[in-house]
């Protein structure tokens, strides 16, 4: 197996792929990464030549989702290939070793590919008390993560789990749940938010390595900038109804009916970084917005605790649920109107008292009209 | 017959004022749209969205007095050190014992009314230069989160100098929050700043409404 590394394209062969099949997916995955025309004889090239990427895959804390998403990809390639015949040395949800022989499997790809394998994780580790909340095979995720980090290439943060802590993290957060980027150190990141993310845009990720043989462009976020540097809102169709100011302002009123913008219903889009409005789901089946509903900007770290999901401006913290900024601007702005007006009335009568005074003894002079 | 004789001081230079006006009228706009662009009114409309851009001009308004104010706001820092004693940014930062003092009798002047005995200084007093000093830090943050904001939507350099806020504050979504938050220490200090300049005015007689207007204000002349 090691003299005669296969690629991706001997495997495909293998499945019975034709040379068409290979040339399209090698075109469609080019233009999702955002790759200009001339460079999918690269991506193409690459596919032929370089070996397949060995790839170890952990499951924490985490729903699966992300996998989910991702073996319904448009294209079948994409999971036949890169997720299920080819590479995929080590995942626990669909390996079919368990036990002993798992374990062996993921030692013997670390050890074997050593500073090549390529590493990916889903879910986020637990920090709190040593991290007894997630163990596999009697080790918490903690010390697998930081044992299989070290001799790992790269490292790919599926989801929000694992690139800004998702739900588990969120307040108060009991078992430290942690991104992967805050545990580990000098070894190159790449983020994938989005719960889950795009089976595309994971695809495009992994393509992106597999051709250029180096991680994407990446944001101040550690994202992937060809699926993560636009806002949702800004990609969004529904946009002219926002900039012509025209809101649902309830899901069941004639706005929500004429398909207006959900701003006003607390869509997440303006603040959302993501190509769900571009690349869309389901094989560019829907997205939410497109759906009826607002983008609860699941790619976003804390979303969650930037409830709720259906208010514009999130609630202030520590003044209940439907507690905004604007509740309380307001009750202080009056507080400092009625402030100011008594302490406007005392003023007056302080000032009619002095007045009076200084008139009596005579350091003041009260000119009359006419004088 | 004792009288008091008063004397004309020019206090605030045309820069200094200009400033002022200039900051109140962008503090203004900022405020009223930015109230509107966190909560847009709500609109029953049959129209199409090719009739109408209402919100997208205020948010336009928005973007053009912010540019205006921060301008503005480089050119007051650059006065506080090019201008005349009273513009000075020494007068923003207490680090005197006489400022100290000057502030707790501030504050026993205008807030416990306790004491009524004139203020030595002409310009600001401490407390009151204070107060600035901590407005100029939220008239930073503003900026700093504004174009924050504003840079994933502009190509242009000034926006994307500010765009390590969002990776620091965790995403646009606390960004926007905060700088929303902060609208409304605008208008709370507008409220106080306004009451207590008629309050001044009303009780001290130096002129001090008018002052930002000409420049000059009135003090008891020493003898």
């Amino acid at each position: 197996m090691n003299e005669n590394p296969v690629t991706y394209w001997d495997e495909m062969k293998r499945h019975g792929y034709s040379r068409r099949d290979f040339l399209k997916f090698c075109t469609w995955m080019t233009a999702f990464i955002g790759v200009e025309a001339s460079g999918v004889g690269k991506v193409v090239k690459a596919m032929e030549t370089k070996p397949r990427i060995p790839v170890v895959w952990f499951h924490f804390q985490e729903c699966t989702c992300c996998s989910e998403s991702f073996i319904r990809s448009s294209h079948p390639i994409v999971a036949d290939v890169i997720l299920d015949k080819i590479s995929l040395d080590y995942t626990e949800t669909l390996q079919a070793a368990a036990g002993k022989q798992a374990e062996e499997a993921l030692h013997s790809t670390m050890k074997k590919y050593k500073g090549e394998y390529l590493m990916l994780v889903e879910g986020s580790i637990p920090t709190e008390e040593d991290g007894v909340y997630c163990c596999i095979g009697g080790r918490t995720a903690l010390d697998i993560v930081q044992e299989a980090a070290q001799n790992a290439k790269a490292i790919i943060a599926w989801g929000s789990c694992a690139s800004n802590g998702c739900i588990q993290s969120s307040k108060p957060n009991p078992t430290g749940a942690t991104p992967i980027h805050k545990i580990i150190s000098g070894k190159p990141i790449i983020n994938v938010p989005g719960c889950p993310p795009i089976a595309e845009v994971m695809a495009g990720t992994i393509v992106h390595l597999l051709a250029f043989d180096r991680i994407p462009q990446l944001d101040g976020l550690g994202r992937p900038k060809a699926f993560y540097s636009r806002r949702v809102h800004d990609t969004c169709y529904r946009r002219p109804n926002y900039d012509a100011g025209l809101f649902v302002n309830a899901f069941d009123d004639e706005n929500a009916k004429r398909g207006y913008c959900l701003y006003k219903m607390g869509c997440r889009g303006p603040v959302t970084y993501n190509s769900c409005a571009v690349i869309k789901w389901n094989n560019g089946v829907s997205y939410p917005i497109q759906s009826g509903h607002g983008c609860i900007g699941c790619s976003e770290a804390h979303f969650w605790d930037n409830g709720p999901f259906y208010q514009h401006l999130a609630s202030f913290p520590g003044f209940g649920i439907e507690t905004t900024a604007d509740n309380i601007g307001v009750v202080v702005g009056a507080a400092t109107v009625a402030g100011v007006a008594a302490h406007a009335i005392s003023t007056n009568i302080r000032k009619r008292k002095l007045i009076k005074e200084g008139i009596e003894n005579g350091s003041v002079t009260e000119k009359k009209g006419g004088e | 017959m004792e009288r008091v004789i008063s004397e004309r001081v020019y206090v605030w230079q045309l820069p200094v004022r200009l400033y002022h006006w200039i900051n109140a009228l962008c503090v203004a706009a900022l405020a009223v749209t930015g109230y509107l662009i966190g909560r847009p009114l709500a609109v029953q409309s049959a129209a199409e969205a090719s009739y109408s851009y209402w919100f997208g001009q205020i948010r336009f308004i928005h973007f053009v007095a912010a540019f205006i104010f921060f301008f503005n706001f480089l050119f007051r820092i650059y006065w506080g050190f090019a201008g005349n004693k009273f513009a000075q940014w020494r007068n923003f930062i207490i680090h005197r014992k006489s400022q100290v003092q000057e502030a707790v009798d501030v504050l026993k002047i205008d807030i416990l009314q306790t004491q009524s005995k004139p203020l030595e200084s002409v310009g600001h007093n401490s407390l009151a230069g204070f107060t600035y000093f901590i407005t100029f830090l939220v008239f930073l943050f503003q900026c700093i989160t504004g174009f924050g904001m504003y840079a994933a939507m502009s190509d242009s350099w000034l926006p994307h100098m500010f765009a390590w806020i969002v990776p620091l504050m965790g995403g646009d979504f606390a960004v926007r929050q905060w700088h929303h938050v902060m609208m409304w220490f605008f208008i709370i200090f507008s409220i106080i700043h306004v009451y207590l300049v008629f309050y001044h005015d009303y009780v001290e007689g130096r002129g001090i409404i008018s002052s930002m207007a000409g420049g000059w204000k009135f003090i008891e002349k020493k003898k």
